[in-house]
């Protein structure tokens, strides 16, 4: 072929390759900048919070203010109650919306629910909290676990749904086609084939969005509220590890501070576990379809 | 076998009966999300009338926001809300998009894998913790450090003037940027896997370098998904609440000094509800929240619109 | 007749799957090659080392000699970007960049090169697509996106795309596997058109194509070269068994 810039070409060469190793050299450092508050977060609440950890800690109320000691067992308690009132309500309804989508899932009603589970998703939690607050705790006149419970359950519903969607579309038609083909009602062959066989899986998404509820804070204010003592009535305000936290650090007690590092600690800890299972029971699952 | 005798025999009809009955009761929790969203709108919508029919759109366009008269304005909070979720644009976009090409284009599969699992548990990490984090380690360091470093070289801007807290706007965006990165570059990382193979070989063919062949043919191609991820960021970053509220100073003035004290729409609701005596107090965060929840709809449903599109494509 | 590109020892991997093994052959200035074999042959992936993409897929890798005039494209600090703008290639599927122009698409390669004037780029545009008769049809569309072009013309359009930068040899991957047959038939007279101009290597699973359009032949088998020759010979007179058995259909 006959040349016409070919010199050209080759004296922009060196400029090419300076400006492609710097670009890499940028991406590179992007990815390390964004990972920073990463490793800061994990050293400083492991480095502060882990000395705050002790038996008391797990095991008694809250001290009032200025004495020394004290711990997080309402707290801690509290959250696992409201977390397990959440999923009463947030995981059949969740997994059932999932079992929709994924099994009929394809008329206008279905992507009128997709668009409702991306929206409720989406919206800021402290708006549920707002809500529940404004259906409950303003008809009942008073905070309560119930209230807690709820707004926690309503967050989880959509979590829980695309997990179990995703889970179910990973059964390959196939299983569904051979259920059919012995003549079983496809609700047979999606309760007893389908769901039976995708269960691990979607009990670990379950456990995820479990994980992420116990962490959310701005939907409890205003619902479970606090409480300094244990709770075991369910219509009363009760306290919970994350609003704990948010207690503490805005106070100027350093006591207090370091219980507050202390259950960030735990809370880090869950959601970083629950991760990395779910990590280690989904991927080879995905990784085959 | 009797059995298979008697499925045999069983009318057609009473198969396809059951298998309706299931779909029916399935689609009861499915259209409930509907009916859900629905509530959230309304019920929000009845308890902070008393303040609407009060205030009207002034409410939107008015400064002053003073419990002790009765008086709401959310102007403050609204440009709080802006300009920190501006601020953590700003931030988050770039090392978002880097972030993403790093995972999907330069990382060898392994440790792609890893530096993925990181991001990712960035995004899982709870809004208190950042907080706290944001309270004893990124705001004092704002306040030694970088604050003062911005007064000295810009500080004959209005945007960096004031004294440094620490505490405060600037605190608020870097912080947002944090959160949101997570968010926007797995979705950045999704647009960019589904670009075909060939277009990026269509660029190493005609002798692209690595770089040329991601302006190319990943970042020339995925415009409109970035927008929609860039969208969705902004959506979290309107409504994320803890962290901020734990680091943005809550004050309700407007002020252009981005070391000032602020506070957003998510953040005043949190800071005041304890304090919230007056029915009309509780109506007036109410409001805030209807505010914050339309805006947040709308954003959504923006980015939702670029994103499944770019998808179709 | 001089040779223009010589392949000795050549052999590539994915993973530890041997996929081309030991291939030695050469290619004369101005003549089409085909390269042909049933899927699986290695035929792609042979093409492919030609420019050194295959090594671009992960785990995949490539050993041996490729003289492009003279210089050995495998040899140590040879950076495979400044090799690939001498070799252009065409793919099965046409794939212009969606987010650009018709004229940006041809245009890339040299803007990439650094070449800003825009009367040079204008004029190196529609010598490329005139070489790979496509500019009558879009003279009036330049700024159309190349996506927006036929199948046919899209494929024409990447031609023009690799003609750009002015290769010496122009690798082709089964160029026409995803066009209707009257847009086959252009390529392949744009093919015996283009040999003029520049080295042509094409593989293709079609025989007949092979044998219309191609002056030497060469049949692979299981990543190995079977036979090689006069594309008029391989067809009439093969030597091996094996090479009579897939022209005659009898297998692949």
């Amino acid at each position: 072929m006959k040349r016409h810039f070919a010199d050209y070409l080759f004296r922009s060469y060196r400029k090419r390759k300076a400006v492609n190793s710097t670009m890499y050299l940028v991406l590179i450092v992007a990815t390390l900048i964004a990972l920073v508050p990463l490793f800061s977060i994990f050293g400083y609440v492991l480095a502060q919070g882990a000395p705050a950890l002790n038996k008391s800690f797990f095991l008694e109320l809250p001290k009032p203010v200025g004495e020394a000691g004290g711990g997080m067992a309402n707290a801690i308690l509290g959250t696992v109650t409201l977390v397990f009132l959440a999923s009463l309500l947030g995981v059949p309804w969740g997994i059932a919306t999932g079992l929709y989508l994924s099994e009929y899932g394809r008329g206008r009603l279905a992507s009128v629910v997709r668009f409702c589970a991306d929206m409720l998703a989406s919206i800021p939690s402290i708006i549920i909290g707002l809500f529940v607050y404004a259906l409950v705790v303003m008809t009942m006149k008073r905070f309560s676990a119930l209230a807690g419970g709820l707004a926690l359950g309503i967050l989880m519903i959509p979590t829980v749904a695309r997990s179990s969607e995703e889970m179910l579309k990973l059964v390959p038609q196939h299983i569904r086609e051979a259920g059919l083909a012995l003549g079983l009602p496809r609700w047979k062959v999606t309760l007893m084939i389908v769901l039976k066989g995708i269960r691990g899986p979607i009990v670990t998404g379950v456990m995820l969005s479990v994980a992420r509820a116990s962490g959310e804070t701005a939907p409890l204010l205003f619902t479970a509220f606090n409480n300094r003592f244990w709770q075991g009535r369910l219509d009363q305000p009760i306290s919970s590890l994350p609003v704990q936290i948010y207690t503490y650090a805005i106070s100027p007690y350093d006591d207090w501070h370091r219980q507050a590092w202390a259950g960030a600690l735990i809370l880090v800890l869950l959601v970083f576990a629950m991760n990395l299972i779910t990590r280690v029971v989904l991927a080879p699952k995905a990784r085959k379809s | 076998m009797p059995g298979v005798v008697r499925a045999k025999n069983r009318p057609v009809r009473e198969i396809h009966y059951g298998d309706r009955v299931f779909a029916g009761i399935l689609k009861i929790p499915a259209a409930g999300l509907a009916l859900l969203l629905l509530s959230i709108a309304y019920f929000l919508y009845r308890a902070a009338s008393p303040v609407i029919v009060k205030h009207g759109w002034a409410f939107l366009t008015s400064s002053t926001w003073d419990p002790v008269r009765d008086v709401y304005g959310a102007l403050p909070v609204i440009y709080g809300t802006v300009v920190s979720s501006f601020i953590a644009i700003v931030i988050a976009t770039p090392l978002s998009v880097g972030v993403a090409l790093f995972l999907t284009e330069i990382a060898p599969r392994r440790t792609g894998r890893v530096f993925g699992f990181l991001v990712e548990m960035l995004a899982a990490i709870p809004s208190v913790v950042y907080g706290l984090w944001g309270i004893f380690v990124l705001a004092p360091w704002l306040r030694t450090s970088v604050e003062p470093f911005f007064k000295t070289w810009l500080g004959f801007l209005p945007f960096f003037s004031g004294p440094p807290y620490g505490v405060g706007m600037l605190a608020a965006g870097i912080i947002l940027a944090v959160m949101i990165t997570p968010t926007i570059s797995s979705i950045a990382r999704e647009v960019f896997s589904a670009i075909p193979l060939q277009q990026r070989e269509a660029a190493l063919g005609i002798g692209a370098t690595r770089w040329e062949m991601m302006r190319l043919a990943v970042l020339q191609s995925s415009r409109r998904g970035l927008t929609g991820a860039v969208i969705l960021g902004l959506g979290r970053a309107l409504g994320e609440t803890m962290a901020v509220t734990m680091i943005i100073g809550n004050r309700h003035e407007v002020s252009l000094s981005l070391f000032a004290p602020g506070s957003t729409m998510a953040s005043i609701i949190a800071n005041e509800y304890a304090e919230a005596t007056t029915d009309t107090h509780v109506a007036a965060l109410v409001e805030v929240g209807l505010v914050l929840f339309a805006v947040t709809f709308v954003i959504n449903s923006i980015a939702r619109l670029f994103l499944s599109r770019s998808g179709n494509r | 007749m001089s040779a223009i590109m010589e392949v000795s020892g050549l052999n590539a991997w994915f993973g530890a799957a041997q996929a081309v093994k030991e291939i030695n052959l050469s290619f004369e200035k101005n003549t089409v090659t085909a390269i042909i074999g049933p899927s699986g042959c290695g035929k792609s992936t042979f093409i492919r080392c030609l420019n050194r993409l295959h090594e671009e897929v992960p785990d995949a890798r490539a050993i041996g000699r490729v003289l492009l005039e003279g210089d050995d494209i495998y040899g140590r600090g040879v950076d495979p970007v400044a090799i690939r703008r001498k070799i252009g290639m065409v793919f099965q599927k046409p794939n212009p960049f969606p987010s650009l122009s018709v004229f940006d698409n041809v245009a890339v390669g040299l803007r990439l090169g650094g070449l800003r004037r825009a009367s040079i780029l204008k004029e190196a545009v529609e010598r490329s697509l005139t070489l790979s008769a496509l500019w009558d049809e879009v003279k009036d569309k330049l700024n159309a996106p190349g996506t927006s072009l036929s199948g046919g013309q899209q494929q024409r359009l990447c031609i023009a795309r690799a003609l750009a930068v002015e290769p010496s040899i122009l690798l082709m991957d089964e160029p026409t596997s995803a066009l209707d047959p009257i847009s086959t038939a252009k390529i392949e007279e744009l093919v015996t058109e283009l040999k003029k101009a520049v080295t042509i290597v094409m593989v293709t699973h079609n025989m007949q194509q092979a044998a219309r359009i191609s002056d030497k032949t060469a049949f692979f088998l299981l990543g190995d070269m079977v036979e090689y020759g006069e594309t008029s010979r391989i067809f009439t007179a093969p030597k091996d068994s094996r090479t009579e058995r897939y022209i005659t259909g009898r297998f692949g």
